[in-house]
């Protein structure tokens, strides 16, 4: 029974990451129907962002809590400009553009990113120092879950609520709600579109930077390439979960992670991706939409 | 419409701040390096950029300074040697294009790859274009052991040696009972990982209580820790590079498990304490003999020191010794021919960083083996 809850409480922290980056695949899959492949990089500049900053700050001799919620803050707002800028560079012009077009802009933005950061920074792993102190409540649990996970499943279950209210009961929650059910129609009632696609562009990457200093704090170590696979996994829960929808691209983070954590601990680790994509292909077959997509009829 | 333009340029103006790090760039490719009659071109391929190019740029220097050396005394029999740098980020598809623009540029001699995926995805290239090629680092047992390639020599102990020399540090040293065996899936980790659990086996002392693999990258490694927990396993054996290595041991340590973790030389390198910090302290990896004392060794490492000012890193002496042991077969056999350099490798006795070593029938240095180290505040020591 430990060890069932020890793997149940790593693939809950596990998924609530996969969780935090689908957000941003999902939301950006809802109102203009693009998969953003850049998204994982956001989510890396997001780590590399908090490095800067933690590095600063630890130099200044800051507590570490306060740090680590400077360099949350500051890596938000960072990503959130790059989530900004690669939509109003790499997208926007191509909003009436057949439907591939734009999938490749994304795919070069992703690569263009990767790489920009390599150069600019550099291609080695960096040391990444761990923000999250061990609380003394949290010794008796330490074997199952460790401070740093319990921060990220906490912080994951906040940005989600918030996110659920935002998008219920703001003005701009409903444009977006609108702007994702007919774009035309929303423009036509007087939805200030564009202004909502850069919102959902900048709301998904800061939710994207949460992810990347919280994974980053607790592996101890990023590089340039993170994203990639992070970003691989957080697409994949994203579908599963039904793209497009925001309590979708939650719960198939978390049936991500939990697959991942039981097929290692109980068959092997090197069949984890098996079981990952199995359970992704089986889901497909018998709902095509995925966990909580709407079932729609295409149109041909 | 004017407001959202500033918006934009503001944006753009953020994401370039990321730029004001360290933007340093090798730019010593040297651009006119093609062979002709009055130069010796030597290819040196491997990791120069990527994750794993701490691995790759110490070989490249130790072949500059090589180069430096030999051109400063009038060259090999009255022609310079020239190096020609080429990246494979120590990825097989990358490597068969540095390989065939290696070739293309008709080099004379290839000192690389690094990694042995990198390499054995090279090797066939080179066979065709029969140039000799000599690794510092590719460890991978069946690159010279399978006889398919007489033109490859490698300056490094393999894998077969390399594992074993693990699993009985574990057993002899450390008296472990039970041991889990993890590797990345590569072909480098997961040979290093194999030969230890045959070395197990057949010792018969300790047990293996796991043998998987994880994947390169993932964005968590702790349910394999848990397995690892729950096996009741007493030492961790890693077969891969560092960056999986680092991320293994953080979170061993994250969960209290504190039983000893015993690699292989892609973890012996210092990026692999920068990384983990002090939870690389303890750490026990298996790395290529070096001989201190060496004069050979000293006079390298003071001279890389002078032209580079910093210490050289993984796999210098192995790529200094291939250096030397392939500019002396050339000098022996008084031309690049393929068979004379061949032959003058396997018979002529060079004297090294690793020692006095010379080329057995198959390719592997005679006399080059295997030790133990340990992260000591901060540092790897040899284990006696």
């Amino acid at each position: 029974m430990e060890y069932f809850l020890q793997l149940f409480f790593s693939g809950l922290s596990k998924g609530s990451v996969y969780a935090l980056i689908a957000l941003g695949y999902t939301m950006v899959y809802g109102i203009i129907e693009l998969i953003n492949f850049a998204h994982g990089e956001i989510y890396m500049i997001g780590a590399f962002t908090g490095l800067i900053v933690a590095g600063l700050l630890t130099a200044l001799g800051w507590p570490v809590l306060a740090i680590l919620a400077i360099a949350i803050v500051v890596a938000m707002f960072y990503s959130g400009a790059y989530g900004y800028t690669v939509e109003k560079i790499a997208y926007k012009p191509l909003r009436n553009a057949p439907r591939l077009a734009p999938l490749i802009s994304a795919i070069g933005m992703s690569i263009f990113l990767q790489n920009y950061v390599m150069l600019a920074q550099t291609p080695d792993f960096l040391p990444f120092p761990n923000l999250v102190p061990d609380f003394a409540f949290m010794q008796p649990f330490k074997s199952f879950l460790g401070t740093s996970d319990l921060f990220i499943i906490v912080a994951s279950i906040v940005v989600m609520a918030a996110l659920n209210l935002f998008i219920k009961f703001t003005r701009m929650g409903k444009a977006m709600r609108a702007t994702a059910q007919n774009r035309k129609m929303a423009l036509l009632v007087g939805v200030n579109v564009d202004h909502v696609i850069s919102m959902t562009f900048i709301i998904g990457s800061s939710l994207a930077a949460v992810g990347g200093v919280l994974i980053a704090s607790h592996m101890g170590q990023i590089n340039f390439y993170i994203g990639f696979i992070a970003g691989l996994k957080a697409f994949t829960a994203a579908v599963l979960g039904g793209i497009g929808s925001i309590p979708g691209a939650m719960l198939g983070g978390l049936v991500l992670g939990w697959t991942e954590s039981f097929a290692t601990g109980y068959v092997s680790s090197d069949y984890e991706d098996v079981f990952a994509f199995l359970l992704l292909v089986l889901i497909l077959i018998f709902r095509p939409a995925g966990l909580l997509g709407k079932q729609r009829a295409q149109k041909v | 419409m004017k407001s959202r333009w500033i918006m934009t340029v503001a944006g753009m103006a953020m994401a370039g701040l990321l730029l004001v790090g360290c933007g340093k760039k090798d730019e010593d490719k040297n651009a006119n390096a093609t062979a002709s009659s009055d130069k010796i071109v030597i290819g040196v391929a491997g990791a120069h950029s990527g994750d794993l190019a701490s691995y790759g740029l110490p070989t490249l220097n130790a072949a500059k300074l090589v180069a430096k050396d030999l051109n400063a005394k009038g060259g090999i029999n009255g022609k310079q040697v020239v190096i020609e740098p080429m990246d494979d980020q120590c990825k097989p598809e990358l490597a068969t294009n540095a390989a065939t623009k290696l070739v293309s540029e008709k080099v004379n001699l290839v000192i690389g790859h690094i990694c042995s995926g990198a390499t054995k995805a090279a090797l066939p290239i080179y066979k065709d274009a029969k140039i000799i090629v000599i690794s510092p680092s590719a460890t991978s047992t069946e690159l010279t052991q399978n006889g398919e390639y007489p033109n490859f020599f490698r300056t490094i102990s393999y894998d077969l040696v390399q594992g074993k020399a693990g699993a009985e540090f574990a057993v002899s040293t450390l008296h472990v009972k039970k041991v889990a065996i993890i590797h990345d899936k590569g072909d480098y980790g997961k040979g290093f990982a194999e030969s230890a659990k045959k070395a197990l086996e057949d010792g018969k002392v300790a047990q293996v209580a796991m043998f998987e693999g994880v994947t390169p990258g993932g964005v968590d490694y702790s349910a394999v820790v848990q397995k690892i927990k729950n096996s009741g396993a007493d030492c961790v054996l890693f077969g891969g590079y560092h960056p999986e290595a680092s991320k293994i041991i953080i979170q061993m340590h994250q969960k209290g498990l504190m039983i000893p973790f015993v690699s292989d030389d892609g973890v012996k390198d210092d990026t692999f304490i920068k990384t983990a910090g002090k939870d690389a302290e303890g750490v026990y990896a298996t790395g290529p003999q070096i001989l201190a004392d060496n004069a050979i060794y000293k006079k390298a490492f003071a001279d890389h020191k002078k032209e580079f000012g910093t210490e050289p890193g993984a796999f210098f002496p192995q790529a200094y010794a291939a250096a030397l042991a392939l500019t002396n077969a050339v000098a022996k056999a008084g031309s690049t021919d393929f068979d004379k350099v061949a032959a003058a490798l396997r018979s002529e006795y060079v004297e090294t960083p690793v020692g006095k070593i010379k080329f057995d029938a198959k390719g592997d240095a005679e006399g080059a083996s295997f030790s133990v180290y340990q992260v000591k505040s901060g540092k790897y020591e040899l284990v006696k």
